[in-house]
């Protein structure tokens, strides 16, 4: 008896280690194509139209060039997998940076630890690759490395979050959060304006600290606050994650029980863990109700929250950095200049059909008027 | 009536109930409503109500620790990574490999839970064969699940969060409609109830502590040391899986890098808090759990006051310094012999007074 126990014990382990160094370096080559990817890539098509066409045309070139027999390889360093917005921008530069694009793409999923992050980039610098996409986890130390790409002349993309103390990368792809989160203020501005609602008090559950979008959605929907006179009762951080979110209500609805008639999430996972604190406490939320839920993101299960009505607005922050990653290093193989910056194209969604478009300043100081988008099921059928 | 009051402080359960009190009495004079219990929206509703539910996690695992820590003079640092994982086993199973949400599952409830805790049970075996069989060092031993389970989880899940829109599967971390108390509270109960009815009935207590006392002794006295020892992390193993099925159903999903995230630091310094030696031997399962919940009375606290969450674990780390302090031997002695000290004083100027 004795015996199997430990055979069959000395089998899981085994079992269970193979997993685990199959998991821990998730270094995996990218091949095809999953189903989901494709799916994305024709969301990515249909709502922007220019990037499809580059698809289009980079596979051609990429047929070029395979026929010439060259690759191009790329190492892509992710932050990790924590959210349904991470899956999709990985699934996007995959999709994107594909072998059928003549590109073979090295991942490494750096699972939110920013020195094993560097610890990647500085083996794609070693295993000499023509291209670093980073996604950084952090926006800080990373002067040394980046001097090291530098002095081995691999050209360094960075989609979504920000590097701070150094310049040495070709160009960034990502969102403008504080435009995102200007446009949630403009939004909820002309929103309480035609609903006849003289008073705001807002409570806001942040990102985490610290990260840019967190920043940039605060700032942005701050300087609302202050124009506005708006009451903002309190800010905690749910860290982006839906146990976050409901933890964070569940205080708020007992320090501050009717007295709030607006919550503003920072993420859609924040969204969902507070809409069910307020099931819960059966405070009314959303299109009928006496909360109005705001959320950033965007993602299908968000939009399908919106759908029903539960969260009134929802601005995207676009994840699929995948055909302007390709753009740039197609640009980049045909020696061209690229753009320092490059701003995802972000629809904002809205539960009613009362207001159509809203005007705001964005954080290049310039006067737009940008529409809402009232979400159906097949906007909710597009998404990511 | 000195006696009496002598007896209960020097009890071992007198200072984590007396920590966990203080705690809960800043509440009421910041907020008095702090204790206000009522009901809305027909389930029971309040702060207290909210420490119950969400220390229920750290309560669960605390059973497993303290067992683990007593008989082993270790911890077993995967807890937190074996509630993810279980989260992404069930999931998975539910939902199907590779569906990202679902509204029905692929095969009975029932099927998906037993599926997560026998996940749970094999890592608690596996942890327990090393450290019992093979005399590993229970931190070096639960290290490699704490950072190979999260990750085996996430293959489990596809590398993404699965959600279950299944109605009954929110039962577990939330509320069974028509019961007022949440379903975590009664779980927490259960769960310990078994596990001190287990020890007291049982002379499985004395084993454990036989053991974690001098396992060379325990074994020669006749005791299977390295068996007792096995089932401890087994059970430890089960406590952080059903611990892990409640922190999933509270948001329906496999999170596997959320889920469980540094609750076996919480679940070690609940053992702590309860005046529990983590040099093994004798254990106090009370102890443990109060501290658990003075852990969770903390964090409701701070997020009640509008502590900045992430400035809290400041706030946390200065209570917690200040009950181990007050628990520690060594405060313990000096208080004593201070008193002792005031006493020969006392005696010599009563002895010039007489003279």
């Amino acid at each position: 008896m004795r015996k199997t126990l430990s055979v069959l014990l000395t089998a899981a382990m085994a079992t269970s280690m193979l997993v685990a160094c199959g998991s821990s370096s998730t270094q995996a080559t990218t091949t095809a194509a999953a189903p989901a990817e494709t799916k994305a890539a024709e969301t990515q098509a249909a709502t922007t139209a220019a990037p499809a066409e580059t698809v289009a045309e980079v596979t051609e070139a990429a047929k070029a060039a395979e026929a010439n027999g060259e690759t191009i390889t790329v190492g892509f360093a992710q932050v990790g997998h924590e959210s349904d917005w991470r899956t999709a921008s990985t699934n996007s530069v995959q999709s994107a940076l594909s072998k059928e694009n003549g590109i073979d793409l090295q991942f490494v999923d750096c699972d939110n630890d920013s020195a094993a992050q560097l610890e990647a980039v500085r083996n794609f610098i070693q295993q000499g690759v023509d291209y670093i996409v980073i996604d950084p986890i952090v926006s800080t130390g990373w002067d040394t490395v980046l001097t090291e790409a530098d002095d081995a002349g691999i050209p360094v993309i960075v989609i979504d979050r920000t590097i701070d103390d150094s310049d040495k990368y070709v160009s960034w792809v990502g969102s403008e959060f504080t435009n995102e989160g200007l446009a949630a203020g403009a939004w909820l501005k002309a929103y309480v304006a035609d609903k006849g609602i003289s008073e705001v008090n807002a409570l806001v559950i942040s990102g985490t600290t610290g990260s840019s979008a967190q920043i940039g959605r605060s700032n942005g929907f701050d300087k609302y606050v202050e124009e506005e006179k708006w009451n903002k009762i309190d800010e905690q951080t749910g860290d982006f994650t839906q146990e976050g979110g409901q933890k964070v209500m569940e205080s708020y609805l007992k320090s501050y029980e009717g007295k709030f008639n607006v919550v503003v999430c920072q993420n859609d996972n924040e969204a969902f863990g507070a809409i069910d604190a307020m099931k819960a406490a059966g405070v009314s939320y959303g299109v009928d109700g006496d909360v109005i839920v705001i959320s950033f993101d965007a993602c299908t299960a968000g939009l399908q929250k919106v759908l029903a009505g539960e969260i009134n607005a929802d601005f995207q922050c676009n994840p699929l950095q995948g055909p302007d990653c390709l753009n740039i290093i197609k640009k980049l193989e045909a020696g061209e200049t690229v753009d320092q910056k490059t701003f995802m194209a972000e629809p904002w969604y809205v539960a009613e059909d009362k207001l159509k478009d809203i005007a705001y300043t964005n954080n290049s100081g310039k006067e737009v008027t940008e529409p809402l988008v009232v979400v159906d099921q097949a906007v909710v059928d597009a998404a990511y | 009536m000195t006696g009496k009051l002598k007896t209960l402080t020097k009890n071992q359960l007198f200072l984590p109930f007396a920590m966990m009190v203080l705690v809960l009495l800043i509440n009421l004079i910041k907020s008095p409503d702090f204790f206000a219990i009522n009901i809305q929206n027909g389930v029971l509703y309040g702060r207290l109500i909210d420490i119950l539910n969400r220390g229920s996690e750290i309560a669960i695992l605390a059973v497993g620790q303290t067992l683990v820590v007593a008989v082993s003079a270790g911890t077993d640092i995967s807890v937190g990574s074996v509630m993810s994982l279980t989260a992404c086993g069930t999931c998975m199973l539910l939902a199907g490999y590779g569906v990202n949400s679902t509204t029905t599952l692929a095969v009975p409830l029932v099927v998906g839970l037993l599926f997560g805790l026998v996940l749970a049970m094999c890592c608690g075996a596996f942890n327990g064969f090393l450290v019992s069989k093979l005399n590993i060092q229970p931190m070096v031993a639960t290290l490699i699940l704490f950072t190979a389970a999260r990750a085996i989880g996430l293959l489990l899940c596809n590398n993404q969060i699965t959600y279950i829109r299944y109605e009954p599967y929110k039962y577990f971390g939330n509320f069974i409609p028509g019961c007022p108390v949440p379903t975590a509270i009664f779980i927490t109960v259960v769960v310990v109830a078994i596990v001190m009815l287990f020890l007291k009935k049982t002379a499985m207590g004395l084993y454990i502590q036989s053991v974690g006392i001098n396992k060379k002794a325990a074994r020669i006295s006749g005791l299977n040391s390295s068996n007792i020892c096995f089932m401890c992390y087994l059970i430890c193993g089960l406590c952080a899986g059903i611990a892990g099925i409640v922190a999933s159903s509270r948001i329906y999903s496999a999170d596997s890098n959320n889920i469980g995230r540094n609750y076996e630091l919480d679940s070690i310094l609940a053992v702590a808090l309860g005046g529990n030696s983590l040099g093994g031997g004798r254990f106090n399962m009370a102890g443990s759990i109060i501290g658990a919940y003075t852990i969770q009375a903390i964090t409701v606290t701070l997020l009640a006051m509008g502590v900045s969450t992430d400035q809290a674990p400041v706030v946390k780390a200065i209570i917690v310094v200040l009950i181990v302090t007050a628990q520690a031997p060594a405060f313990k002695a000096f208080l004593a012999e201070r008193k002792a000290k005031k006493l020969v004083q006392e005696n010599e100027t009563q002895k010039k007074e007489a003279a």
